[in-house]
């Protein structure tokens, strides 16, 4: 086969611009533009209530509004839950307490699970036929097997088994006369007044139903009138069925449970079954009972008839008659039994009493709020009257008193109700409202002087936690720091600090919320020593985290703080030593990012050398995190840039000392990555930072290392988890590479072009899909390079480096090199083009055929004869075998007959005759 | 003159040849006489025959042919006593019955049964006249009250106060009243209502009287507060009540008994006999 010639065109590359540039308008301030970044300013933010919802108002100074914020206006959805989370209430009761019950071990456990066992054999003993298991019960299976009377008693029901369905709830409800195991009888509420509302709702649904047959739907307000006979029989059956169970509680239990069925009897049976159930309620001589009886028939109440305000407060003022006998003897000697201290029996209170106050003080006047505070106060004893007085009423109306409670939970007696959860609550309201101005440091004085009288860790740390909060807010860090040394103080003996992570987890989150200032953060002397308590791994880490993300999130100026950096150093040393085998790829993710952040955030201004020495010691510290290593590597060649930015590209000895020691930091650093594109593109770009910087050797160093390490890429590599070939991103490196070698100047020692020599080798001898014709591709590439390369002026140069043109000035020796290797390149294009003409190939031979004539024409001289014959015949290739488009071929040859109306281009007049269409027939 | 009306209702596949359609009402007063009694009134016990105090039957359709399918016969029976008999009100207790049942004969040519269905139906009395005229009751229980202690000295000393809002009752109004302990030394179990009838069956050879429990409310579980109101409160049951009936043969009374159970077994019970009746 004959070899065709090369002849590249010459191309003057300024007048090219000018005619392919589009004219530029300059661009007045405020004008729009879609590019311009959207600047968001908040106007106005409503204070945050307690009950309110938190509106925002955006807007965008320029004409485009930011989507997000559109979201955010009117009600936030989550205070509007928080207005309503009755519900959540109920299951954070049973959180609590079963919480608090499943942390006990050992005996108390064993206890429980023996007691449970009766109980269960009481569950057992109304369902027929029931084996009696003997089994240690633990309390989970209780609460399943109580899950499972649920379940029977929805399958009683639609079994038409009403009478088997009221038997169970009675058995279920007699379960609450039981107090035998005190500290299980709040979850046991929980799970048995799930029960009862399942049945309540069973029969209002049965009744409701029964009334749909003749008014085909009830309108949601239904008059009694509406309601035919059946449903009212039935309903009145229920009733007198109810009113005849023998035992007190089953039958409160049960008749408040379908309390919303008095609806179908009368407008005012739910007014007078209120008061009435409330009154019942007195001959409950349990006061623990009694006062979550009440609580139900308050949740009840507010549920059905949520106007009816006067039967909630008549269980408040009826609990506080009833007070006294928490103290009594009956009560005492039960303890006594059972062998539990006061001061933990007085805690299983707090949930009903916290809801029925909570249900009383929803939207009540202030009046009624001081009164029931006087009442409680006038009653001896009431640290329980005062905790749940804390928790219940509105955070405003504590904060505003914070001084006279501090001053009655002082009073209290010790051996009662636990101060510290006094405290806490008090400290939970103070975390919500601000207390007056003047009044901060006493409250904080006063109530820390009883905390850190504290013994138990526990209960220590339970109240710490909460007033941390008050004490970030409204003080400084003096005293944050007091804080945090007398919590290590606390918290140190014994390694207590174990026990209770959390805790000390949601401190430091307080701290770190209310400190922007990590300058600050860190100056307070206690911070560190705090994260040392943090001696779980996985915790620690948590914290860590914590730590960097709002340094993240907050520290918009970089900073060289000796503080902060040291540090911030030991925090991130922390999260990646923590990295292992076993860690996952999100995790590893999650802290590379947050490292970088810091790494990206640290600045010693003009001390470029400090700057680098951070990152060397950085590089030390964080070996193990890929992505942290790629960052420093960019942060270095940023440095080198910016020292060239700084010397205006004119180094002296000591910057291009400084500027070699970066390319060879980035060069010691590459080969420690795994990924074999983070490699090769690295290669490339420390290459050309190391070019900008004339370190020539350098970065031919750099390029060789990227061909050499080219035959090491593997056919696929995996991408976000999947396997894809890896050919596309390897053409596309070397896209980039051509154009950077373009630039590259000749070692003297070594031959002409010898990086293209050894890049096209390196090509040659890479195994390439069979199925693709990426090969030729990059030979096409090549192809232009080479041509850019033989132009008198190259299109583009780096600032102080001189390339080929300059070196070799057009030298006609190089320009045979040059050819030579053109040549090279087209035979084996040609040859591939040829094997394609197979059938199934001929598609690729047409597309591929046309690719090589549209390189041609742009870059080839077609003045000459042969390059000119070669491009007919690749024409007429394309189209042999009817693959070419059409559309495409027709405006090709409308393309060069308009690029030869320009002056120097008239030969191609000539070949587009030579161009003939073919016609579709 | 009271009226029992409704349908009745013949349904077949094919057409139903019968010889006459017959309703009967009945209403009888059943005594029976509790075991304990029976050693006693011997000479009495055979003596206890119900008493009837309705017995009439009507032809409702002549004989001939129901068509297939449902047929719906509607009926209005007039209930006519038997000669100068009360028709009392509707009570199933245990020593004394009155029930009315209204039977359906279907009668039928020699080789085929008559057919027959029964069913109860319930006769309230008509509500009395004029108001009831409440009468409350105040009581107060210590151990010097009670009667029938053996060892005075042994009680625990206690003081319970409460009333009745009134003895006369409407048997569908629920009894009502308040009960305070006041003081107790023992620990209260329990406070407990038993409502209680009192059945008496009689003649001029003796008679009779049994007391039997109907129900038993819990009003107060546990040591109850002291000096804080509990309310008494019981529905009284459909069926088992009926207005205090008092005859020539039998009587039917209701009393309610205030169960008061201490710690140490100590069972104080306070009597109220009451007087139910309809308004």
């Amino acid at each position: 086969m004959a070899v065709f010639p090369w002849h590249s065109r010459n191309r003057n590359y300024k007048a090219e611009f000018a005619t392919c540039r589009l004219e530029t308008v300059p661009l007045e301030f405020g004008d729009y533009h879609p590019l311009k970044p959207i600047t968001v300013t908040e106007s106005k933010t409503k204070k945050v209530s307690r009950k309110g919802s938190t509106s925002s108002t955006s807007s965008s100074s320029g004409s485009v509004v930011d989507p997000l914020s559109s979201v955010l206006d009117g009600t936030d959805p989550l205070s509007v839950f928080a207005a309503n989370a009755d519900p959540v209430a109920i299951a954070a009761v049973k959180n609590l307490f079963m919480g608090s019950e499943k942390g006990r071990a050992g005996p108390a456990a064993f206890a429980v699970s023996e007691k449970v066992r009766t109980r269960l054999e009481e569950l057992d003993d109304f369902e027929e036929g029931s084996q009696k298991e003997l089994l240690n019960l633990t309390q989970q299976d209780y609460v399943n097997r109580i899950e499972e009377l649920n379940q029977s008693l929805k399958d009683a029901w639609a079994s038409d088994q009403k009478v088997k369905a009221l038997k169970i709830v009675i058995q279920c409800s007699k379960l609450l006369s039981d107090t035998s195991v005190i500290h299980f009888y709040p979850s046991k509420f929980v799970l048995i007044t799930d029960i009862l509302d399942t049945f309540g709702n069973l029969v209002y649904e049965r009744i409701l139903s029964m009334c749909v047959g003749d008014h085909s739907v009830l309108p949601g307000n239904f008059s009694p009138e509406n309601v035919n006979d059946t449903a009212r029989e039935t309903c009145l059956n229920w009733f007198f069925k109810i009113a005849s169970i023998r035992e007190l509680i089953p039958r409160f239990y049960v008749e408040a449970s379908i309390l919303k069925c008095n609806k179908f009897l009368s407008k005012m049976g739910i007014s007078e079954c209120l008061p009435r159930l409330t009154c019942m309620i007195r001959g409950i001589g349990d006061p623990l009972v009694s006062v979550y009886a009440r609580a139900y028939l308050c949740r009840v109440g507010m549920e059905v008839a949520p106007h009816l305000k006067e039967s909630l407060n008549k269980n408040f003022f009826d609990f506080l008659l009833t007070f006294k006998q928490i103290h009594g003897d009956t009560v005492q000697n039960h303890l006594a039994v059972q062998g539990v201290e006061l001061s933990s029996y007085l805690p299983l209170y707090s949930p009903a009493m916290d809801w029925i106050f909570q249900c009383i003080s929803y939207r009540a006047p202030e009046n009624l709020l001081t009164e029931m505070m006087e009442r409680c106060k006038k009653l001896g004893n009431n640290a329980l009257l005062l905790n749940s007085v804390m928790s219940a009423f509105r955070a405003e109306f504590i904060a505003t008193r914070s001084l006279d409670f501090i001053g009655m939970i002082k009073e209290c007696s010790e051996a009662g109700f636990p101060k510290h959860l006094l405290f806490r609550s008090l400290g939970l309201n103070l975390a919500l409202a601000d207390p007056p101005e003047g009044d901060r440091l006493q409250i904080l004085n006063e109530a820390w002087r009883v905390i850190t009288k504290l013994k138990n860790p526990q209960d220590y740390i339970d109240c710490a936690e909460v007033w941390a909060e008050y004490t970030c807010r409204h003080f400084t860090k003096r005293e944050v720091n007091t804080v945090l040394a007398d919590i290590i103080k606390h918290m140190t003996p014994d390694r207590a600090f174990e026990d209770s992570y959390p805790q000390l987890q949601s401190i430091i989150k307080k701290v770190i919320a209310h400190f922007h200032d990590f300058a600050v953060l860190f100056s307070v002397e206690k911070f560190l020593p705090f994260l040392d308590m943090f001696q779980k791994e996985s915790v620690r880490v948590e914290v860590c985290k914590c730590i960097m993300e709002l340094f993240i999130k907050h520290q918009h100026e970089p900073t060289k703080d000796p503080v902060i950096l040291n540090a911030l150093l030991h925090v991130c040393k922390t999260m990646h030593d923590s990295v292992n085998a076993l860690t996952l790829e999100d995790e590893k993710r999650t802290l590379a990012c947050l490292i970088n952040g810091f790494v990206k955030m640290v600045s010693f201004g003009r001390d470029f050398e400090q700057q680098l020495s951070f990152y060397v010691e950085a590089r030390s510290m964080f070996c193990n995190l890929e992505p942290v290593l790629v960052q420093l590597i960019h942060s270095v060649s940023r440095l080198a840039m910016e020292t060239r930015k700084v010397m205006k590209g004119n180094h002296s000895r000591k910057t291009a000392a400084f500027v070699r020691a970066c390319v060879a930091y980035c060069f010691i650093t590459i080969p420690s990555l795994v990924g074999i594109f983070t490699r090769l593109n690295l290669y490339l770009l420390a290459g050309q930072v190391a070019l900008a910087n004339q370190c020539l050797s350098q970065a031919d160093a750099f390029f060789k290392a990227a061909i050499s390490l080219i035959p090491e890429v593997p056919k696929t590599i995996n991408v976000d988890g999947k396997m894809r070939p890896s050919e596309p991103f390897l053409l596309e490196f070397l896209c980039n590479f051509f154009s950077t070698l373009l630039i590259v100047p000749d070692h003297p020692e070594h031959g002409v072009l010898f990086l293209v020599r050894e890049l096209l080798n390196v090509i040659q001898d890479y195994t390439w899909e069979d199925t693709s014709d990426d090969k030729i591709r990059i030979y096409t590439y090549v192809l232009h390079l080479l041509s850019a390369m033989s132009q008198e002026t190259y299109l583009y140069h780096v600032d102080k480096v001189d390339s080929n043109d300059s070196l070799y000035g057009g030298d006609s020796k190089f320009l045979a090199e040059n050819n030579k290797l053109c040549e090279m390149v087209m035979t084996q294009i040609l040859e591939h083009l040829r094997a394609l003409a197979k059938d199934e190939a001929l598609k690729r031979q047409s597309l591929l055929g046309l690719s090589f004539f549209n390189s041609i024409l742009a870059h080839g001289d077609l003045r000459n004869n042969r390059l000119n014959q070669l491009s007919v015949n690749l024409w007429h290739l394309a189209q042999r075998h009817g693959y070419a488009d059409t559309r495409t071929m027709v405006k090709t040859l409308e393309y060069i007959k308009k690029r030869s109306e320009q002056p120097d281009m008239t030969h191609l007049s000539e070949l587009a005759l030579r161009l003939p269409l073919q016609t579709r027939t | 003159m009271e009226m029992l009306s409704g349908v009745v209702v013949v349904s077949g596949k094919d057409p139903v040849q019968h010889q006459g359609l017959f309703l009967t009402v009945e209403g009888a007063v059943n005594l029976q006489l509790s075991a304990k009694s029976v050693g006693v009134f011997e000479a009495f016990y055979n003596s206890v025959k119900p008493i009837q105090i309705i017995n009439s039957t009507i032809e409702m359709v002549k004989p001939g042919k129901f068509p297939g399918g449902r047929t719906e016969v509607p009926f209005e029976f007039p209930l006519l006593v038997k000669g100068n008999k009360v028709l009392f009100e509707t009570y199933h207790g245990v020593f004394v019955n009155i029930q009315y049942t209204l039977r359906c004969d279907m009668k039928r040519s020699l080789l085929a049964k008559d057919l027959t269905k029964t069913s109860e139906f319930i006769v309230h009395s008509a509500p009395q006249k004029g108001k009831l005229t409440p009468s409350p009751v105040d009581f107060t229980i210590t151990p010097e009250t009670l009667q029938n202690v053996k060892e005075r000295a042994l009680l625990p000393k206690f003081l319970v106060r409460g009333h009745l809002t009134s003895t006369n009752c409407a048997v569908t109004q629920p009894l009502t009243g308040e009960l305070v302990v006041e003081s107790s030394e023992a620990a209260v179990r329990s406070i407990e209502l038993q409502l209680v009838r009192v059945e008496t069956c009689g003649c001029a050879e003796g008679y009779a009287r049994d007391a039997t429990e109907i129900q038993n409310i819990q009003i107060a579980d546990g040591d109850v507060c002291r000096g804080l109101s509990v309310p008494i409160y019981m529905v009284f049951p459909r069926l088992f009540t009926c207005p205090t009936l008092e005859t020539t043969n039998f009587k039917v009374e209701f009393e309610v008994n205030v169960v008061v159970l201490l710690q140490g077994d100590h069972l104080i019970t306070e009597n109220f006999p009451l007087k139910l009746c309809r308004v």
